[in-house]
């Protein structure tokens, strides 16, 4: 690999963070959920998923083992995910030789890669994603320093509702803070189990811990996503949830939090054209 | 495993690997001369010191995962706390999570601060036979963060090593971040100097999970680090209204009996998804004893047994 130097994100509109202090919060799946709900609207979306110790985005989108193709340029050609090519992927799992590949890399060579990986990508799309790993360290502080460049939204930051992740997650808010990123809201995943047999709701990891922390930090509190299995099946399976389960609480949640996200959405402003 | 300074260039060798001075990024770097000398290859002169301490620990466990979230603190937590249940023994408990403490709220010790003394930092008691040391007691808030890049963790790392007075223990459990990368680098690398060392590999039942653990076992092979076996976590959540069992992460290829299968290593246990495990957590309540007959501490103590084994197997 060469020094990179080319223009950061090229060919995206906006950029949304996807952070998380605490891991296994759901920073993936809510990255698919955002980016499908994001295509369900008609917009073109991208998902650049720079957890490189632990790639979870093709397998839940459903393209693992795919190839990255090469521009003439150089530059990696991003993996459909969709006949209609309006949703698209970029991670290191896709340069792996076997899914048992692990990635010891200490700071310097990942932080060489999220730099390829921020600049060598041919995308075209209104919106990028990013998934990060968990914490507050290279790739972290790589993205940032190298992203200022790009049109970015800002951050969202996912926790699970108990104090242990809300923790970390607070952590992951002075980082915002410090590094200068705009902090578009919080979203409390895994918040309640409906039981399938008798519809009554555990609170499994407790409830209500990121409400309580958007408002003592006094950001939006974008949502509070039930647990649902069928949802875990489908990133499981790599299938498209919001397609599946349309009228489903979870895709309801994802709704309201893309609305608040971007705001009207595409299909009523052609209308009005 | 290398040192590569924090300002060095992209794909710099390290400077104490044989490449040092001589490989393709070195050119231009203003210590190319240094690292081409030989002078950096020489071994790490606090190696000897944290052996020296190492060598008052008789068995260190090492909790790993490739997945973040599928509850190694907890599990590093209770499986101490169960090993510390027989009070001849000592247990210490090393957070090296240094982005993302959460040991000192597992433990109820959120309040407490580290001491310095002429023989180095004293741990935090949570009992008589229980300590604890963690990055966590040493910030001045909980929104504190540490924004470190690599090489500044491997010296917190090596200073939770080199400084911390455990005072001749019999188990030290390390409670680890997710990933493969600069924190485990560096913890296996001084542990290594003064065996036994071995891992438990923390799993939850779902492929997304798998994926990331196959990669965790990977890598202890790489590094030399025997493994005693896995263990699946939140297999199953039992409704605690009318007694339902639901996969909420279900095992779509397997789980944890398959990677356990696929990869010739014992399963270790499988533990339930407990709302009072997380409440106790959050409370650093002591599950084991606030529920000593829940599935789940049955569960831990049968590990805890199996764990006891391996260790007295190897003296």
């Amino acid at each position: 690999m060469a020094a990179v130097t080319g223009p950061v994100l090229q060919g995206v509109g906006k950029t949304i963070l996807v952070l998380s202090g605490k891991g296994g919060v759901g920073k993936s799946t809510a990255t698919v959920q955002i980016a499908a709900t994001l295509r369900g609207k008609g917009y073109r979306v991208g998902i650049l998923d720079v957890d490189l110790c632990g790639p979870s985005i093709p397998r839940m989108v459903g393209v693992e083992g795919k190839d990255v193709l090469t521009t003439p340029e150089g530059n990696w050609v991003p993996v459909y995910a969709d006949n209609e090519k309006r949703l698209s992927i970029i991670s290191i799992a896709f340069f792996l030789d076997s899914k048992t590949d692990a990635v010891i890399w200490r700071g310097p060579k990942k932080n060489a890669m999220i730099k390829q990986l921020l600049t060598s990508v041919a995308w075209d799309v209104d919106y990028l994603i990013v998934d990060t790993p968990p914490g507050t360290s290279d790739e972290h502080i790589s993205v940032m320093e190298n992203i200022k460049s790009a049109p970015v939204m800002g951050a969202v930051l996912v926790t699970t509702p108990q104090m242990v992740a809300v923790d970390d997650v607070n952590r992951e808010l002075t980082f915002c803070k410090r590094t200068g990123i705009n902090v578009l809201g919080i979203i409390e995943n895994m918040s309640g189990f409906v039981c399938p047999s008798c519809s009554e709701c555990s609170n499994i990891l407790a409830t209500g811990g990121g409400e309580q922390l958007a408002a003592k930090a006094k950001v939006s509190f974008l949502g509070r996503v039930p647990i649902d299995p069928n949802l875990v099946r489908c990133t499981e399976e790599g299938k498209n949830f919001l397609d599946m389960f349309a009228g489903s609480p979870v895709s309801e949640v994802y709704h309201n939090i893309i609305y608040q996200l971007v705001g009207e959405n595409q299909e009523e402003m052609e209308v009005e054209n | 495993m290398s040192s590569v300074p924090q300002d060095a260039p992209e794909h710099c060798p390290g400077t104490n690997s044989e490449d040092a001075g001589k490989a393709s990024a070195c050119a231009g770097c203003p210590n190319q001369q240094v690292c081409a000398s030989g002078a950096t290859k020489a071994p790490d002169p606090d190696l000897g010191a944290v052996k020296e301490r190492l060598d008052t620990i008789k068995y260190k466990i090492l909790v790993l995962s490739g997945k973040g979230g599928v509850g190694k603190s907890t599990v590093s937590a209770m499986l101490a706390r169960a090993l510390a249940l027989d009070e001849t023994k000592e247990v210490g408990i090393l957070d090296i999570d240094i982005c993302g403490p959460s040991q000192p709220r597992v433990l109820g010790a959120e309040e407490e601060k580290v001491h310095s003394s002429g023989a180095g930092w004293s741990p935090v008691y949570i009992s008589e036979n229980l300590a604890v040391m963690s990055i966590g007691f040493l910030l001045n808030s909980a929104d504190d963060a540490v924004i470190w890049r690599g090489p500044k963790k491997n010296g917190m790392i090596k200073q939770f090593l080199r400084d911390v007075d455990w005072d001749s223990l019999d188990y030290l459990v390390v409670d680890t971040p997710p990933g493969t990368s600069d924190e485990h680098l560096s913890i296996v690398q001084y542990l290594s100097a003064s065996p036994p060392v071995a891992a438990v590999i923390v799993t939850t039942p779902q492929e997304v999970a798998l994926l990331d653990v196959r990669k965790e076992i990977t890598f202890c092979r790489k590094v030399n680090i025997p493994i005693i076996g896995i263990i699946e976590n939140m297999t199953t959540f039992v409704c605690p209204k009318c007694k339902t069992e639901t996969a909420i992460f279900p095992a779509t290829t397997g789980g944890g009996t398959q990677l356990a299968a696929e990869s010739g290593l014992p399963l270790l246990g499988q533990l339930p998804l407990d709302p009072r495990i997380a409440r106790a957590c959050d409370h650093g309540q002591n599950f084991l004893t606030e529920e000593p007959d829940a599935p789940a501490t049955l569960g831990y103590k049968e590990i805890a047994k199996k764990i006891i084994e391996y260790c007295q197997s190897l003296s």
